[in-house]
């Protein structure tokens, strides 16, 4: 097998059988991206000397037969707004673009305490904010399936380094979709854990009440190892809560899904749905059913109110969480300005994209008093409405299934000019960051053109453990290279 | 025409907690320029407030304290402006759901009480401090303030004078300091008012326009600007009906005693208020509020009463012994001995307020065990010293710590008793003085006094003063 076809859990065999070091590893890895970060440009910083340092560690560790953390040796890549303490965290915006944080996000320690070795920092949309990683200040990753496809975003950089084979497992933030939409269009497995299950100390924020970490992997059995790793409650993140009888979801992942009542909104699979991508997700209802599942269809009904609410709400806390960024304290600073307040204006002026602004200036209209009534307080009465829709759908339903989203891999360009139209992208996967419900996204098919077509599985609160087993035995069924995606080499 | 005065105030205080109220970081005045700081208090990208169990318990204990309603429920909100001290670009504050509503203290005005009620108590963090260099054309900026815990109690438009205003909150900063709650300490900003002044028609029920006054960080300093900002609003409206007073914020410049115009109402800052998404709402069951009723100290009012009751004091003795909550303890400790309360009062209100006085020291750091104290005054009830000597067997005490019975054997300040030690002196003085014993006969009551202080004089003032005179008076009638 070659390397960078391997799952998390073959690495950890081979490391262990010693068939290779974690330094050979972190060569090969190295070495991949030297053949495809050209045409992919799925990082924006690379760490080699600290990825080298710490497999030196991990071999040593090995040669005298030390007890290793679940994730020894594994090579990881870690989205660029989850801060890495003497690594360049960047968010993808010139305002941040020499930002090195004094300290690490709970996860990131988490990872390295696991024993993960750091690749690097991937592309993203600036601050988050984005369906298709475009909105990068420093470049535009391509999906790796057809470089000249977007790979989604606004984790873009995470999902195709995966999909690439530049890396074995990528953390993510997902705001309304941010890891399972370019999961999806890259073909591999994206999780947004339910909002308080992971740690967000450390992770620069885009919309706090909607911001979750999780990881994208090529399996889902990785995925739920990730999870294991970096789940739990954070006394530094007081919205983190402590799972009750906290197993390990790996272990559970095996034990199938009979009798598990899955429910289908009709409203999900519009007539101008593109018709593959509702193929592929029905095939994949029959496998689930023939497993022991049973299947339901539904009424989810405001799915676009709810798209409304989600871009007020999560533009309203960016202008609140970006305010920071004012060119003095970090990061960018104008060359040209003659007062304090010129120095603040030219700063963010020229700092923040197209898109950041966008919403910057969004967010702060609908907060301000005269129409915080008529746009803020009613979005969050529809998110309560929301919340309570999928409440009571939780009191009949184990799980939700659905198409991960509407729309394929769209060419490079195609919607950065329409923002409305992208927005749209988003609008299968937002629900469950309004309601704070956990959703993983996994490869169910490809469509003719060979593009990915993701389906997403939504479930109750701190449900993971459900979500996973559904996705591998979906998985399974589906016989995805034994778990394995096969990743294509890239185009030239 | 005849005005009426109408003054609100707003008090924020430092709470007394180790730390800062979203991190760990060491709330100590006075340390080195930013070095009390880190991720959460200056705001770095990523970094989360995780809110001070300690904060929310010491607001609590401030509203029972000030008989509020104590919400079971609150949240905390963003309120969103810039500014250079404040690194998030917004507070974290209380905005519609504070944790404490509706509370009242009364206020004593020459020994009338009046009710000001509490509109609410809520918690805050501060900002960091701008420090403006003279000449320069740059401001630096340290963060260790940022994140201090801070509650904001605000008043409803009770108060009538600024005379009124300021005893509002002397009464505040003494139930503060009572409680337990802040330092108060004025001068290094831990105690600061904001207040709202208006004049209206007397017998009008509506508010007229009012100015707000920031940051006043003294008394003397409050009433000054209140009775500028009142005297100021008057002219205006005597003047002529146009001349409206403005609605805007106004800063006391104390230098040129007057009020300067800060901002106008019209460039008021919407501030955006938001539920603060990173801190769950405060929940607090009445078991903790029960808890922390249990933990309130008798307040100053009710400790005054009762020393005027139980001890016999005057209305003043008792008054400034409870004016610092660390005398009053004191004297209480004193009172333990078994003295009388009067006579520890005498002392502690006499010289040792003095002594305190002179040295400049704080009651609460004075040398002076309550015991040894107790000692002293049990010393000269028995008769072993004079009152003067013990004096300056006190000042002694003050000032090296030492027992009174050690400085009196030391020094050998003990009173001369013993008839046969006595004797020999007097006679001593006696056979040196026939002159003043035939003035005393004659008639000269004076001649007395004179040997009377020349057996002080022998003794170094340790003869016992009624045992000498009247041996002296007997000796001369034999002599």
């Amino acid at each position: 097998m070659k390397i960078d076809q391997m799952t998390m859990e073959d690495i950890r065999s081979g490391l262990d059988t010693k068939k290779f070091t974690a330094k050979e590893l972190v060569q090969s890895v190295y070495k991949k991206i030297s053949e495809v970060e050209d045409q992919v440009e799925a990082y924006i910083t690379l760490s080699e000397e600290e990825a080298y340092k710490k497999a030196e560690e991990i071999d040593t560790a090995i040669e005298q037969g030390e007890v290793l953390g679940p994730l020894a040796g594994i090579p990881i890549a870690i989205k660029d707004n989850i801060c890495t303490e003497g690594i360049k965290t960047t968010c993808a915006s010139k305002m941040l673009e020499d930002f090195i944080p004094p300290y690490d996000a709970t996860v990131v320690k988490k990872l390295k305490d696991a024993g993960a070795i750091i690749i690097g920092k991937t592309n993203m949309d600036e601050f988050a904010m984005g369906s298709s990683t475009e909105n990068s200040a420093f470049k535009v990753t391509k999906n790796p399936w057809r470089l000249d496809r977007v790979p989604g975003g606004s984790s873009g950089g995470s999902a195709a380094a995966v999909a690439a084979g530049m890396a074995f497992m990528a953390l993510g933030s997902d705001t309304g979709g941010s890891i399972r939409q370019p999961a999806a269009f890259c073909g591999v497995v994206g999780l947004k854990p339910t909002y308080g299950l992971v740690s967000r100390y450390g992770l620069v924020a885009f919309a706090s009440s909607l911001d979750q970490i999780g990881p994208i992997t090529k399996s889902v059995k990785d995925c739920a190892l990730t999870l294991d790793v970096i789940h739990g409650f954070d006394p530094k993140d007081g919205t983190t809560k402590s799972v009750k009888n906290a197993t390990s979801y790996l272990n559970e992942i095996e034990k199938g899904i009979e009798g598990l009542r899955i429910a289908i909104p009709r409203e999900f699979f519009p007539s101008t749905l593109d018709s593959q991508i509702t193929n592929e997700i029905m095939e994949s209802m029959f496998m689930l059913k023939g497993l022991g599942a049973t299947i339901d269809e539904i009424s989810l009904p405001i799915t676009e109110e709810g798209l409304s609410a989600y871009y007020i709400i999560s533009s309203a806390e960016a202008s609140s969480n970006l305010g920071r960024f004012d060119g003095i304290k970090y990061g960018y600073r104008s060359d040209e300005y003659e007062d304090i307040e010129e120095l603040v204006l030219n700063a963010r002026t020229e700092g923040f994209g197209k898109e950041t602004k966008r919403r910057i200036m969004l967010g702060t209209y609908t907060l301000t008093s005269g129409y915080y009534d008529a746009y803020y307080n009613r979005a969050q009465k529809v998110r309560e409405k929301i919340k309570q829709q999928f409440n009571d759908i939780f009191k009949k339903y184990d799980l939700i299934i659905s198409p991960t989203s509407p729309v394929l891999p769209f060419p490079i360009g195609e919607k950065i000019g329409n923002p409305l139209d992208m927005y749209l992208s988003d609008i299968y996967t937002i629900s469950a960051n309004l309601t704070g419900l956990p959703a993983i996204s996994l490869p169910c098919g490809f469509c003719m053109e060979g593009l990915p077509i993701g389906l997403q599985i939504i479930g109750g609160p701190f449900s993971e453990s459900k979500i996973l087993r559904a996705a591998y035995a979906l998985e399974q069924e589906l016989g995805l290279g034994n778990g394995v995606a096969v990743i294509k080499e890239a185009k030239r | 025409m005849k005005w009426e005065t109408v003054i609100g105030i707003e008090i924020h205080a430092e709470l007394k907690t180790k730390s800062k109220i979203f991190c760990g970081c060491p709330t100590d005045f006075g340390g080195d320029v930013n070095k009390q700081t880190c991720p959460i208090c200056l705001g770095l990208p990523g970094s989360l407030p995780r809110l001070n169990k300690e904060v929310v318990n010491l607001a609590i204990k401030a509203g029972l304290a000030l008989n509020c309603k104590i919400n079971n429920v609150s949240k905390m909100d963003r309120k969103n402006y810039f500014y250079a001290d404040l690194p998030k670009a917004y507070q974290i504050s209380q905005y519609d759901y504070p944790v404490c509503t509706g509370g009242y203290v009364d206020i004593d005005l020459d020994g009338e009480k009046k009710r000001i009620r509490i509109n609410r108590i809520h918690i805050e963090e501060d900002p960091g401090k701008l420090i403006h260099l003279q000449d320069e054309p740059f401001t630096l900026v340290d963060y260790n303030r940022s994140g201090v815990a801070l509650i904001e109690i605000v008043t409803e438009a009770d108060l009538r004078s600024p005379l009124e205003a300021v005893q509002y909150a002397k009464t505040i900063k003494s139930i503060l300091e009572y409680e337990n709650i802040s330092d108060c300490r004025m001068e290094e900003g831990s105690l600061r008012c904001d207040a709202n002044i208006s004049i209206r028609e007397h017998g009008d029920a509506r508010l007229n326009t009012k100015v707000e006054l920031k940051n006043i960080n003294s008394f003397k300093e409050l009433q000054k600007a209140l009775e500028k900002e009142e005297s100021r609003q008057r002219e205006l409206y005597d003047f002529n009906e146009s001349y409206k007073v403005i609605q805007e914020t106004r800063r006391w410049d104390s230098s040129k005693g007057r009020t300067i115009s800060m901002r106008k109402k019209e460039d008021a800052h919407d501030y955006r208020y938001f539920a603060e998404p990173d801190i769950p709402k405060l929940v607090v069951d009445d078991e903790t509020i029960r808890q922390i009723e249990e933990t309130l100290t008798e307040l100053p009012s009710d400790k005054k009463a009762r020393f005027i009751e139980d001890y016999k004091l005057t209305e003043k003795e008792a008054e400034i012994l409870v004016g610092e909550k660390s005398l009053a303890d004191y004297f209480e400790e004193v009172i333990k001995f078994g003295l009388s309360p009067k006579l520890i009062a005498n002392w502690v209100l006499g010289d040792l307020m003095k002594l305190l006085k002179v040295q400049d020291t704080n009651i609460g750091s004075i040398p002076i065990k309550a015991q040894d104290i107790s000692e002293l005054l049990k010393l000269i009830e028995k008769g072993d010293i004079s009152g003067k000597i013990a004096k300056d067997v006190l000042e002694e005490m003050f000032n090296t710590g030492k027992e009174p019975t050690i400085i009196i054997e030391e020094k050998g300040l003990k009173q001369i008793s013993q008839g046969n030690v006595l004797e020999v002196i007097v006679d001593t003085v006696l056979e040196g003085n026939i002159k003043s014993i035939e003035d005393y006969k004659a008639g000269k009551e004076q001649a007395l006094t004179f040997l009377m202080g020349q057996v002080m004089k022998e003794t170094k003032g340790q003869a016992n003063p009624v045992m000498a005179k009247e041996m002296l008076l007997n000796k001369i009638k034999i002599v």
